[in-house]
């Protein structure tokens, strides 16, 4: 093992201002969509006040979600003491910054009144799961930034364990708490489940790990950085896990669900009849999301591919997309059962007669808006990589630490 | 000399004391009513709401009648709904979906007995109500009187109450708003919901606008009153009449309560 050595992102300025360029333009995008949406009022976009959180909203949680995630390779080195995993950990915490960043904005540029944005700074009810979140994500970025403190100067390293510690613990608070918004709910069937809470951590754990490598091998691709099999084989047994364990918590949600008669018609519908919402369920979360990555990250062939590495992370960010499209919108769309064992013959405000869902459909500049977030995320990150030093300039097996697991080799020459 | 400035002193012009008088006269019949019609409408606002009423309704859907939407049209012309119009270029059915709704006639069929109920729906008025406690700034609150409403200064237009509501009561105002009415003031991006018709509370007024157009029609289906008034004519109806809360499961404990379904 050599001395990581960590070094700016050296490519081209032709190409470096072109990356930027192209992100700046969608981010512009998104400040037009922004500005249009928050002029004329929301009924331009597909949002109603039955499905009252749309295609932002998707977008927002997914980043947010994604942003705790990204922050586990840090936290594997420091806190499980995985030393192969330190020299990734300044990438990691920058991306956790970054996509919390765009996340945040994309949730605030929606609001019906952003410019009120200082009295949900200044008014707390702290009976409300949102009004702590407020607290989460302001506090994560905080301790993320004193995170990468302690990783990057030589006076910091004492407290880069403790502090690797509390931002662990403060990413499981925060990934909870996104994950409370919903799950708290008892007014919509499809929410009301504690389940949410620890689904949206180990949802968090697959996306942000996908974020992170995608991140990782575009930017040593683009520079010609070396990362040995060694490394990419750990990331990529992780992913699969974690995929894996989102595919298991969605099982258990629906087993649970499908075991009382009472949720019998929420899952009719969500698995069989929901339309969009069926598809996305069977076609974007399970398998583009689920087995198809699985099948992949596990293939004795494909999984030593990096291009095949390269698509199973993408399929996973499109199945979180879908699954967080089910999760919000879906969820919202299925009619509220006020009147248990009663059919709604006619209603003067959409509610749900016949069974029939609430309506939506995405615009484009709700669409705009999330893709705004996305680049807001993707302009941190590069700037970041190029004016300081996150990303160790080889990662190629002679210079990646030894970890313990990797003393007898054979063992773990193949995925289990 | 002395005497004549004795004189000078009281002699008096006719003419200006009565210019003064004249002043004086105009002056307060043109103030006077205005501080004291002020002093009027301030007091029974200038005393903050107690806890000693707790307002709600009873429905009985037995005497709402199938057709009939004379509440919600009392409703959208005391709350200024009908003043909403659709924006130019949006589809009628999308439209549909996004105006703003205080109170909506439904229609039920039980699925076993196929017997069918109309009723209202509006904002339940819940003592533990689920949009309060998710409201990140308070601007979702509850009265000392039992009122859910919205202070639409706080409000910043998240529509997480509308998340949590169990009722669907809730309005988000998705469109420019033009001419309003002063009582019940309304902005683009704020969220709102069927507020009992405060204003009248405020005002010390009976009852609310779907209970008396209710009434004109004929039916009394709607019967507001002093839930914690043993007296009030509601207590002593609900003492009576068999009567539940829509999704009493959820123990919100509603202030709106049904008879019939």
């Amino acid at each position: 093992m050599k001395r990581i050595v960590y070094r700016e992102w050296r490519i081209s300025p032709a190409r470096y201002w072109g990356i930027l360029g192209i992100l700046a333009a969608v981010a512009g995008m998104a400040i037009l969509a922004f500005g249009y949406m928050e002029h004329t009022g929301h009924w331009v976009t597909g949002m109603n006040n039955s499905v009252v959180w749309g295609t932002p909203h998707v977008f927002a949680v997914f980043l947010i979600i994604a942003a705790s995630g990204a922050l586990n390779i840090a936290s594997i080195g420091t806190v499980f003491h995985k030393p192969i995993y330190k020299p990734l950990g300044r990438l990691s915490g920058l991306l956790a910054v970054a996509l919390l960043m765009g996340g945040l904005l994309v949730l605030v540029m929606d609001l019906g009144r952003p410019e009120r944005l200082i009295v949900a700074m200044t008014h707390y009810n702290f009976s409300s799961i949102f009004a702590w979140n407020i607290f989460l994500y302001t506090g994560f970025m905080v301790i993320v930034i004193a995170y990468l403190w302690t990783m990057a100067d030589r006076q910091g390293g004492p407290f880069n364990q403790p502090v690797g510690i509390l931002a662990f613990v403060w990413r499981l608070a925060l990934t909870t708490g996104t994950g409370a918004i919903f799950g708290f709910l008892v007014a919509r069937q499809a929410y009301d489940a504690a389940i949410l809470a620890p689904m949206f951590v180990i949802m968090s754990f697959a996306y942000g790990l996908a974020v992170f490598m995608l991140v990782l091998l575009f930017t040593f691709a683009d520079e010609g950085r070396p990362i040995g099999p060694k490394v990419m084989r750990r990331l990529k047994n992780l992913l699969g896990v974690f995929v894996a364990g989102v595919l298991y918590f969605t099982l258990v949600y629906h087993l649970t669900n499908l075991y009382g008669a009472k949720n019998d018609g929420l899952e009719h519908w969500l698995l069989l009849s929901g339309g969009i919402y069926t598809f996305l369920f069977w076609v974007g979360w399970v398998l583009i999301g689920g087995l198809l990555p699985l099948g992949i990250l596990y293939h004795p062939e494909l999984s030593k591919e990096r291009n095949w590495i390269v698509a199973a992370c993408s399929l996973v960010i499109l199945g979180g997309l879908a699954t967080l499209y089910v999760i919000i919108i879906g969820s919202q769309a299925y009619p509220i059962q006020m009147f248990p064992g009663q059919t709604i013959l006619e209603s003067g405000f959409l509610d749900g007669v016949k069974g029939q869902p609430g309506p939506y459909s995405p615009t484009i500049p709700e669409v705009l808006l999330g893709l705004g977030g996305v680049a807001v995320a993707l302009i941190v990150t590069v700037v970041g990589v190029r004016v300081l030093q996150f990303l160790p300039e080889s990662l190629a097996d002679g210079v990646v630490p030894v970890d313990e697991e990797t003393l007898s080799e054979e063992a773990f020459a193949k995925p289990a | 000399m002395k005497d004549e400035n004795e004189a000078s002193d009281a002699a008096v012009d006719p003419r200006r004391r009565a210019f003064m008088g004249v002043a004086a006269g105009v002056t307060a019949a043109v103030v006077a009513p205005g501080v004291l019609l002020h002093a009027v409408a301030a007091a029974p606002r200038s005393e903050a709401v107690t806890d000693d009423v707790r307002w709600g309704l009873l429905i009985d859907t037995a005497k709402c009648v199938d057709g009939c939407s004379a509440c919600v049209a009392a409703c959208d012309r005391e709350n200024g709904l009908d003043l909403q119009s659709k924006p130019e270029g949006q589809s009628p059915l999308k439209w549909d979906s996004q105006r703003a709704a205080w109170i909506r006639k439904v229609k039920l069929q039980d699925n076993q007995t196929g017997r069918v109920t109309t009723l209202p729906m509006m904002c339940q008025h819940c003592e533990h109500p689920p949009c309060v406690d998710v409201c990140p700034t308070g601007a979702s609150f509850k009265r000392a009187d039992g009122i859910v409403m919205v202070d639409r200064h706080l409000c910043i237009g998240c529509r997480y109450c509308m998340m949590a509501c169990p009722y669907k009561a809730r309005s988000f105002i998705h469109e420019e708003m033009h001419g309003q009415l002063t009582a019940v003031p309304r902005g683009k991006g704020c969220v709102e919901s069927c507020n009992l018709c405060v204003h009248r509370r405020d005002f010390g007024e009976e009852s609310t606008a779907c209970v008396d157009a209710c009434a004109a029609e004929g039916h009394h289906a709607i019967m507001f009153g002093d839930l914690k008034d043993p007296a009030s004519p509601i207590s002593q109806l609900l003492k009576e009449m068999p009567s539940r809360q829509i999704r009493e499961d959820l123990s919100l404990n509603t202030g709106v309560r049904y008879s019939g379904v």
